[in-house]
C-alpha cells in the first residue's frame, strides 16, 4: 500500500488503536501465519455504537466473515466492508481470551498469563474518554477458524491462515479500530506461537499487502 | 421443580420483563402457545459490568446452542446460571434481537396511535427500556440468548432458522449461581422468515429449590470447563457473601 497513512507492526501481546476515516482502507496482514488479530470497532463519533457480532451475523445470515461481508454496528450502521481477503474465513463468535476465561478453559493455574481482554483494557484506558470494560464486546478474530457443525458443536481448529495472508476493509464511516494481537499460548488458534501482524491504513485499495 | 413457586407472572406477546433473582433460586420460563422467541440478557446484580458472555459460554462448552446440562458463563470466568431443565432442546445464541428497522422492514408499521397496546415492538428497544431502569445502557448490550429458537449452521457458516423448535408447554429452568439481573423481551427471532408480526406470550415462575433434590452436579460436572468456572464462582460468592 504505497499510499499508507499508517504502516505499523503490532507485536504479539500488544494493542493498536487508531482512527480510520470514512472511505479509507484498513489492511491487516498475518505476517508469519496462524495468528489471531482480535479486533473491535467503534463509531468514532459515538463509542456506544460499536461493531456488533450479533447484528452482523443476523444481517448476513452467516457466521463467518469474508470478502463482501459488511460489519454492522449495534445501532444498525454499516461500519466497514471487507474488500479483500486472502485468508477466506474470519471468526465472529470465539471472542477474546482473558485471564478469567483462561482459568475456565485451561485450568486455574493459567490466571497470570497475558490475555487479550487485558490488552483491550490497556488500549481503551490509553484512549481515554472513560472507556473501559463495558466497551469490550464480542470481537472479530481475523485469521481465526472456529467451525460450527450442523449438530451445534463448536471447535477451535488449526488456523487456515498463512504467512502474508491479509484482510482489507473499507471504512463506511469514521471508525476507531482496537486490535489485541493475541498472546494465547494454550490453544492452536495461533499455532502456540504468537507472532506480529502488520496494520496499514490508506486512501487507496491495492488488494495486496506488500510484505 | 416440585415446590410451589414464590412468584408467577404471565407476560403478553411482545412483552418485556426484568428483575433481580438471587443465587440459588430457579426461574422457569414457559412457552405458553408454542413458537416463542424470548431474547434474554443476564448481569451480575452486584457488579453489573459482569455479564453473560456468549463467546465464553460457547467456547467453554464447545457448543453453539444451549440446553441441559449446559451453563451460561459470564465474562469473568464464572457461571451465572445453570440450565437445570429443558424440554425444548435448543436455544439460540448468536443472532441477537430485532430492531425497529428490522420490524418495520419485515412487518410494516403499527403505532400506538393505530393499535393501542398491540403496536409493533422490537427486541432492541425492549432491552434498552428495561436496562435503563437498572442504570445500564447501550454499552451494556452484548449478544443475547434467544430462548426456544433454533438456528443451524452449514459448512460455510450459512445460517438456517428451524421453525417448530418449541411447542406449547415447553419450558426451560435456570438456576442462578450469583445474584442475577434478568432481562427478557418477547420478539420474533431475527431470522424468522414468517411474514406477519407475531411475537408470543410467555409465563415465568420462580422457585426456591429444596437443596436435598438439587440437580446441581449435572451442570457443574458436564464439562471440566464448567467445574473450573464453578470453582471461580464458589470463590466469588464465598468472599463476597456471609454465607457461601
Amino acid at each position: 500500500m504505497s499510499t499508507s497513512r499508517i504502516d505499523d507492526t503490532v507485536l504479539a501481546g500488544d494493542w493498536w488503536m487508531k482512527l480510520i476515516r470514512k472511505d479509507e482502507y484498513l489492511c491487516i496482514t498475518d505476517l508469519e501465519g496462524n495468528q489471531a488479530a482480535d479486533t473491535l470497532f467503534y463509531n468514532a463519533r459515538d463509542f456506544a455504537d460499536r461493531y456488533s457480532a450479533a447484528d452482523t451475523i443476523a444481517a448476513q445470515q452467516s457466521l463467518y466473515l469474508a470478502e463482501g461481508s459488511t460489519l454492522v454496528s449495534s445501532g444498525g450502521n454499516a461500519m466497514l466492508k471487507i474488500t479483500g481477503d486472502t485468508c477466506g474465513r474470519h471468526d465472529t463468535i470465539g471472542g477474546a481470551c482473558s485471564r478469567e476465561s483462561n482459568t475456565m478453559r485451561y485450568g486455574l493455574h493459567t490466571e497470570p498469563m497475558h490475555a487479550c481482554r487485558d490488552i483491550f483494557l490497556a488500549g481503551l484506558h490509553a484512549w481515554g474518554e472513560g472507556l473501559g470494560k463495558r466497551d469490550i464486546t464480542c470481537n472479530i478474530n481475523f485469521f481465526m477458524n472456529v467451525p460450527v457443525t450442523p449438530e451445534g458443536e463448536l471447535n477451535f481448529a488449526d488456523g487456515i491462515s498463512g504467512p502474508g495472508r491479509f484482510v482489507e476493509l473499507k471504512a463506511e464511516m469514521d471508525v476507531v479500530c482496537l486490535i489485541s494481537n493475541c498472546p494465547q499460548l494454550n490453544n492452536p488458534c495461533n499455532a502456540y506461537n504468537p507472532t506480529p501482524v502488520r496494520v496499514q491504513v490508506g486512501s487507496t485499495m491495492n488488494g495486496v499487502a506488500d510484505v | 421443580m416440585s415446590q410451589e413457586p414464590i412468584y408467577e407472572v404471565n407476560c403478553p406477546a411482545g412483552g418485556m420483563w426484568s428483575k433481580v433473582i438471587s443465587r440459588g433460586k430457579v426461574l422457569r420460563i414457559t412457552d405458553v402457545e408454542g413458537g416463542l422467541n424470548l431474547s434474554a440478557l443476564f448481569y451480575n446484580a452486584d457488579d453489573r459490568t459482569e455479564r453473560y458472555n456468549m463467546p465464553d459460554t460457547l467456547k467453554g462448552q464447545q457448543i453453539f446452542f444451549l440446553t441441559h446440562p449446559f451453563c451460561l458463563h459470564t465474562d469473568m470466568g464464572r457461571i451465572i446460571a445453570s440450565m437445570v431443565t429443558d424440554t425444548c432442546g435448543w436455544h439460540e445464541t448468536v443472532c441477537g434481537t430485532t430492531t425497529a428497522e428490522m420490524i418495520q422492514e419485515k412487518y410494516g408499521e403499527k403505532t400506538y396511535q393505530d393499535a393501542r397496546n398491540d403496536f409493533y415492538r422490537n427486541g432492541q428497544d425492549g432491552f434498552m427500556t428495561e436496562l435503563s431502569k437498572w442504570g445500564l445502557g447501550r454499552r451494556d448490550v452484548v449478544p443475547n440468548v434467544n430462548f426456544f429458537s433454533k438456528v443451524v449452521a452449514a459448512d460455510e457458516g450459512e445460517l438456517t432458522y428451524m421453525p417448530g423448535n418449541s411447542v406449547a408447554g415447553d419450558y426451560v429452568e435456570l438456576r442462578f449461581e450469583m445474584n442475577t439481573l434478568v432481562v427478557l423481551v418477547s420478539t420474533q427471532h431475527p431470522l424468522d422468515p414468517g411474514e406477519s408480526y407475531a411475537p408470543k406470550p410467555f409465563s415465568l415462575s420462580v422457585f426456591v429449590p429444596d437443596p436435598a433434590d438439587a440437580d446441581g452436579d449435572a451442570c457443574r460436572n458436564s464439562k471440566p470447563e464448567n467445574q473450573w468456572a464453578f470453582t471461580n464462582t464458589d470463590d466469588y460468592n464465598r468472599l463476597r457473601f456471609s454465607t457461601a
